[in-house]
């Protein structure tokens, strides 16, 4: 098997989509969570200001979903395949719901009527939290395994059964660091009394975080099988849960210093951390089968040939200092705080 | 229902949906290349309220567009999970390069594009604008990379056998310019070009038959009838570059195209007809001998009918092909006589005056988008029963775990939500319009 570092080419690939997925979660984690707080936001001008808080970047911030998506079906076609199919109904209603959000932000302020925007504000809102939830809800399911038997063929139920209740415990704490991840940034974008009342929202919302996050963490070491093997192997790598606690513990810290700025650092490091110890505990698997481990979908039965990884590889080294140029140069276009023109939304 | 059927329902309706938006945001993103080049050179203030308005127009039809085509990316795994595990190996670097190069490119230069006018310099925002317009016509290098290597797979081998077998990449540039590949871009883009085009030739027109904005209409319509003058002709040299390629590498589709059915004989062209695919005839209008002359320079020359196929090998919707493939043709060539006749009237003089042609340029704007759609079903329907041309059948490729209710619970999802998009997209889209480049209370002589 090529190797590039010593590191042989799906495990590079592995770390590809994984960093990919975690620029998702942390860009689209303060979109989604932003709008997660919408309602709670209570004049039509201050809920206008959160849309344009994320306007100029969340279309650019969903390219780290495209390319993830992409990332998965070309270094893994079977993980995409088996893991798209088997969650059917999560992924149906996660796709149509980012297009309800994309129409919500678009079409929101097209209209002064009270109706028209407290139905897209309706639907926006609920659309942040349930597209937050479903993410959680996906992440969970592969951390509990699917029921995958012979040739990676599903064996589970098909509509509701993506719903159990750990299922449901990691999608809940997905939603809450999403919306703390969320008013910090809107914290950096606004001013007055707007700032004023996502600071107490945050202050609460942070209360939930730190809850949801200790009964899960738990819930995972004692129930979920196997989750520490990996780190009694390599016992270096417990440096990841050390840290993935110290960041999540230093964001409250930070908030109540008001550092908003480094707070939104650590809150997005608490995310990277948390999807390393994930990444770290299931490799070389990625789609855990709870029928029989021999059936679970791996990075090296799941992987593309040498030579597409080869050619992939070479296009991301291309590719990514390109992508973070362009990424630089939008957010310092748009720094600083929401001034709305007659270019906004 | 089957769920293979649905399975395909459930593609095409989501597929054709989303065809709708790129190509116009392509065509729309050339001429606001040009608007806004034409006002960094000449500073004119008419040139930037044209670009300020199209730029309006582009921005719901970008947004619909990335929304409606993120779906088509899970799709492929929701849905198609065999044909993902068959094609990934492949797919997976044209994927990749689309996604970084040219999703990345698009997506990030849309926020200086849109909210960035008070920000950056006009120099920077021209930049933005060109950066997002060659990030779409990128997008559609990659995605049409991936469809032509179903149509005519190239620089691959075969590995595994049943459930395990897949493509694999031996040669990436081979795969990349596989057989169709270059025709089919070419096609394409100019597809694209034509639907937005004709979108502005078609908001124009209106304004200029109801006398509102008509300088800056005057401007824009003359910069889009160019145009489309252009591409409509060349349209027609990319079609027939592409018909030669289909004869050479999916003969089955041609004959499917032209409803020629004997396994070798001289095969007519038809300028339109009805198949019958028990009787195997065509009933139709047609030039005897015309495909073989198109083909080989020949009126005798023979063409392989789709008897020379066994009939699990060929389209089963031989008229459906027919049809679309004629439409087609005959939207292309109304649209050569319609550009050339108003560019003829430009040159008297009168294209302004003649009410009659500007009625039929209002309305123009359905026509190219219905030639891209019906291209699209020839190409597509034409390649059946094939998923990856004589390698995997459709009935093979989709996913054997979903249930048919499954798909009919999401088909009703995207059947709802696609039609509520439809109606903003109309809705937001005549409201800018009435609404106009600029405010007509203003002297407009004041503006520009």
């Amino acid at each position: 098997m090529e190797t590039f570092l010593g590191i042989d080419y799906p495990t590079l690939w592995y770390l590809v989509v994984g960093l990919l997925f975690s620029g998702y979660a942390i860009l689209e984690g303060f979109d989604y969570g932003a709008g997660a707080w919408h309602l709670f936001l209570r004049k039509d001008l201050s809920r206008r200001i959160a849309i344009n808080a994320i306007g100029p970047v969340w279309d650019a911030n969903q390219v780290w979903l495209i390319i993830g998506g992409g990332a998965l079906f070309a270094g893994f076609p079977v993980m995409y395949a088996t893991m798209l199919s088997a969650m059917y109904i999560p992924f149906m209603l996660f796709l149509v719901l980012l297009v309800l959000r994309s129409s919500a932000i678009k079409f929101r302020s097209a209209e002064e009527m009270l109706w028209w925007r407290t139905t897209w504000d309706y639907i926006y809102f609920i659309s942040n939290i349930l597209i937050s939830f479903l993410l959680g809800v996906v992440l969970g399911n592969i951390l509990e395994g699917f029921e995958i038997g012979h040739e990676f063929k599903y064996q589970g139920g098909v509509f509701l059964s993506f719903l159990s209740p750990y299922a449901i415990m990691v999608g809940i704490t997905t939603l809450f660091l999403f919306m703390t991840q969320g008013a910090i940034f809107l914290l950096l974008k606004t001013e007055g009394k707007l700032y004023e009342r996502i600071t107490f929202l945050l202050r609460k919302g942070m209360i939930f975080f730190i809850l949801s996050f200790s009964v899960t963490s738990l819930y995972t070491l004692i129930f979920i099988p196997g989750v520490t093997d990996n780190f009694k192997e390599n016992p270096i790598f417990f440096v990841l849960p050390v840290l993935a606690f110290l960041a999540v513990a230093n964001v409250p810290r930070l908030v109540s210093k008001k550092k908003y700025g480094y707070a939104l650092i650590f809150s997005s490091l608490t995310m990277a951390f948390l999807l390393m110890l994930v990444a770290f505990q299931l490799y070389p698997v990625l789609l855990p089968s709870s029928i029989h481990p021999e059936h679970s979908v791996t990075i090296y039965n799941a992987a593309s040939s040498q030579k597409s990884l080869g050619i992939m590889l070479t296009i991301v080294a291309i590719g990514s200092p390109l992508l973070a140029a362009y990424f630089l140069f939008l957010y310092k276009t748009f720094y600083g705080k929401v001034k709305l023109d007659d270019t906004s939304y | 229902m089957d769920v293979e059927i649905l399975a395909r329902i459930q593609f095409a309706f989501t597929i054709a949906f989303h065809y709708i938006y790129p190509p116009l945001s392509i065509g729309i993103g050339l001429l606001m290349v040009i608007m806004e080049g034409l006002y960094l050179k000449t500073r004119k203030k008419e040139y930037e309220i044209l670009t300020r308005f199209w730029l309006k127009i582009f921005a719901i039809t970008f947004g619909i567009g990335v929304a409606t085509g993120i779906i088509m990316e899970f799709e492929f795994g929701t849905n198609w999970a065999i044909y993902s595990k068959y094609v990934g190996d492949i797919f997976g670097s044209a994927l990749a390069a689309e996604g970084l190069f040219a999703f990345g490119l698009e997506s990030t230069f849309l926020g200086i594009l849109l909210f960035g006018w008070n920000r950056v310099s006009p120099r920077v925002h021209f930049i933005s604008t060109v950066g997002v317009f060659l990030g779409s016509m990128f997008s559609a290098v990659w995605i049409v990379v991936a469809n032509s290597w179903q149509q005519t797979p190239a620089g691959y081998h075969i590995v595994g056998e049943g459930i395990h077998a897949r493509a694999e990449v031996t040669d990436f540039w081979a795969m990349v310019f596989n057989p169709s590949s270059l025709d089919r871009i070419i096609h394409v883009w100019q597809g694209a070009f034509l639907a937005g085009a004709f979108m502005v030739l078609s908001v124009h027109a209106y304004y200029l038959r109801k006398g509102r904005y008509t300088d800056i209409s005057k401007k824009a319509f003359k910069m889009a009838l160019v145009v489309a003058t252009v591409i409509s002709f060349s349209q027609l040299i990319s079609g027939h570059s592409s018909a030669d390629g289909v004869a050479k590498n999916q003969p089955a589709k041609l004959a499917a195209m032209e409803g020629h059915y004997e396994e070798s004989a001289p095969a007519d062209l038809y300028l339109l007809g009805w198949v019958d695919n028990e009787q195997q005839e065509v009933t139709g209008l047609g030039i005897p001998g015309g495909l073989s002359f198109l083909v080989h320079q020949d009126f005798a020359a023979p063409i392989i009918g789709l008897n020379a196929f066994p009939k699990e090998d060929r389209p089963s919707q031989v008229n459906a092909v027919f049809q679309f493939y004629h439409i087609m043709i005959a939207i292309g060539m109304f649209l050569i006589g319609l550009t050339i006749y108003a560019c003829f009237l430009w040159w008297k003089g009168k294209l302004f005056e003649t009410k009659w042609l500007l009625w039929i340029f209002s309305f123009s704007v359905i026509l190219p988008q219905i030639a891209n759609q019906v291209g699209w079903f020839t190409a597509e329907m034409g390649r059946q029963p094939w998923i990856v041309y004589g390698h995997l059948r459709t009935s093979q490729g989709f996913s054997q775990e979903v249930s048919a209710n499954q798909i009919v619970f999401s088909l009703v999802l995207f059947t709802i939500v696609y039609s509520l998009l439809f109606l903003l997209f109309l809705y937001s889209l005549n409201k800018k319009i009435k609404h106009g480049p600029y405010d007509e209370a203003q002297n407009a002589l004041d503006i520009i």
